[in-house]
């Protein structure tokens, strides 16, 4: 289940800021000089990238240009325009004024909501997603891949199928609706990903560094707190953005499981959007929008290089 | 004292793959046993003991809401993962030639990925709307019987989802197949440059078979993906207009807490199992396979 694709060479080619040259591929000369001269070829080449780019962009620009426009100038059309009477009214509607069902008190409540939906969420994971990996690779219980071949084939499962009986079960556990039934709910739902991206890493560490530290009559929490835990840093930051991103774009989970009083940024930004009546602020919901996103985009432009390794080695997440 | 401190050594590893334990057997396995129950049952708002053997999937396939979240879902599919290779393909290709700015294009490529999709859905709900959105703007332009009005008609509204989709999705596809790329032995260009094999032929020929771990591993991603499709439908159409862009997860989901039909719902919710067990059989054959070998 491992994907297949060698994840220094992902690294080398996506990470922003790496370049080719650096990357241990030679080139072939002809291919080089053909950098200089601008054939139509090239042209070609340049125009198809530049209309990709324009249609990626394309969304993200109209996001931000509409949230600084009043209403009156999205009627009168031109949403590629830019705004003509800018104005941060449609940021602060949507920060802390807009409706989201019964309160109208924008949606920084769900942002808070999220925050406190990911902290634990993030950290409990990646603790549990390290000792998997870590037994998993050095220790190998019996019985051990079976339930790891479960774990992850339950990642590739749509949630609707477990979604019930754990909501029956958690109503019988009497903590349907609350903030620890959707902590547990992504701890349940992220575990395959964090498991496998600690497994693999653990993998790759030379057993000999194991098998040193048992002769020295390490056990299994002192092998794993002393020796790996030290050495697990790069692979820790590649989980904390991975789930992170994931819990905060999580939207289906927030919905059934948080309850009226944790509902994630998410479902609040839906709520605002599709379930409120009246004429609709185009540009308070395009300034909500760029807030709920802020936090997964932020994260994937400041980080770029470890979010590209944890989409090497987390891509069964889907 | 030090015989007890042992057998806690010893049993420290199952001890801590415990939670891991439990959520595989109880949280997955157990869930989806127990929904496979209630498929079998006539239960409404509560599960219910009543056997009433394969009836729920007759009903199920009777639904014509069903049969036609089924029918959407497949059309989806096929379209989402088709355009999702071709971009994503055809991006890495192009990158791949040494342009000037690589770095910058893949963030650009890239970003919508980090976006989740309920703000995929209502960015393009809004791009879409006709009159305000992007067919107001090119009318303005000077094209006045410009109109796209696919997300409001339900012969076309299932469309609109794949664009969206793809839009966050073609970026992934491009960084793995670029990864794939640039993992292919170089000699393979010098050799194809001496026979004048032109390049688009070697692509085509030589290198797209080559990267068929690559593709495997996409189209996992991307079928699992199609699957699981909830949200942005949530966010962009709500299933609309009428139920014209319904999909079998949201099927699901408004017979378990809407509709009060959960014995329909888990009937669903199997059959959603089964093409994804199809698809993950090839995968724990070949890892089977590989490991006797």
């Amino acid at each position: 289940m491992t994907p297949p694709i060698h994840q220094a060479a992902l690294e080398r080619s996506i990470a922003p800021g790496t370049l080719r040259a650096a990357a241990a591929v030679p080139e072939p000369s002809a291919r080089k000089r053909a950098r200089r001269r601008l054939t139509p070829a090239r042209i070609g080449i340049y125009a198809f990238l530049l209309m990709a780019a324009a249609f990626f962009l394309l969304p993200l620009y109209v996001m931000i240009v509409t949230s600084f426009k009043p209403m009156d100038e999205i009627r009168q059309g031109g949403i590629l325009a830019l705004p003509v009477r800018f104005t941060l009214e449609p940021w602060r509607q949507a920060w802390s004024g807009v409706c989201t069902g019964a309160a109208c008190e924008g949606i920084r409540g769900g942002f808070w909501n999220s925050v406190r939906i990911t902290v634990p969420s993030t950290l409990l994971t990646i603790a549990l997603g390290a000792v998997n990996g870590y037994a998993l690779s050095f220790w190998r219980p019996r019985g051990a891949g079976i339930l790891f071949a479960i774990l992850l084939a339950g990642a590739f499962v749509p949630v609707q199928v477990m979604i019930y009986p754990l909501v029956r079960v958690m109503a019988l556990a009497g903590i349907f609706g609350s903030l620890p039934a959707i902590v547990l709910v992504h701890i349940v739902f992220g575990m395959p990903v964090m498991t496998l991206l600690f497994r693999n890493y653990y993998c790759n560490l030379p057993h000999e560094l194991f098998q040193a530290a048992r002769i020295d009559g390490g056990g299994f929490w002192r092998i794993f707190l002393q020796v790996m835990l030290p050495m697990s840093l790069p692979v820790i930051v590649v989980a904390a953005i991975m789930q992170v991103t994931g819990v905060w774009n999580d939207y289906i989970l927030g919905l059934v499981f948080a309850g009226r009083d944790n509902l994630p940024m998410t479902v609040e930004l839906n709520n605002v959007i599709n379930t409120t009546t009246g004429t609709r602020q185009y540009n308070v919901n395009m300034a909500a929008t760029i807030l709920t996103a802020l936090l997964p985009l932020a994260l994937y432009f400041f980080s770029g290089r470890w979010f590209v390794r944890g989409i090497a080695a987390g891509a069964v997440k889907g | 004292m030090a015989h007890a401190s042992r057998t806690l050594a010893r049993i420290a590893p199952h001890a801590a793959l415990l939670p891991m334990a439990l959520t595989a057997i109880v949280c997955y396995l157990g869930a989806a046993l127990w929904t496979l129950r209630i498929s079998l049952t006539g239960s409404r708002t509560f599960p219910s003991g009543r056997y009433i053997g394969l009836a729920q999937y007759g009903r199920l396939f009777d639904n014509e809401r069903w049969m036609l979240s089924l029918h959407n879902l497949a059309l989806y599919g096929v379209l989402f993962i088709a355009a999702c290779l071709v971009i994503g393909f055809l991006l890495a290709v192009f990158i791949d030639q040494r342009v000037r700015g690589e770095g910058l294009l893949r963030t650009v490529f890239l970003y919508p990925y980090a976006m989740s999709f309920v703000a995929t859905g209502l960015v393009w709900q809004w791009l879409l709307t006709p009159g305000d959105g992007i067919d107001g703007a090119v009318r303005a332009l000077g094209f006045p019987g410009v109109e796209f009005d696919w997300i409001v008609r339900q012969d076309m509204v299932i469309y609109t989802v794949v664009i969206a989709t793809v839009w966050q999705a073609a970026g992934l596809v491009m960084a793995l197949m670029l990864a794939g790329l640039r993992g292919i032995d170089p000699d393979i260009w010098k050799a194809a440059r001496l026979d004048g094999i032109p390049p688009w032929r070697v692509y085509t020929r030589i290198v797209l078979p080559m990267l068929w771990p690559t593709v495997a591993t996409v189209l996992l991603l991307l079928s699992t993906a199609v699957v699981k499709l909830y949200d942005a439908v949530a966010a962009m159409t709500q299933g609309g207009p009428g139920t014209a862009s319904e999909v079998p997860t949201k099927f699901i989901m408004d017979h378990l807490f809407l509709r009060s039909n959960v014995g329909l719902a888990s009937a669903g919710a199997v059959v959603l199992l089964l093409p994804v067990l199809a698809l993950l059989a090839p995968y724990a054959y070949a890892r089977s396979r590989k490991e006797t070998a």
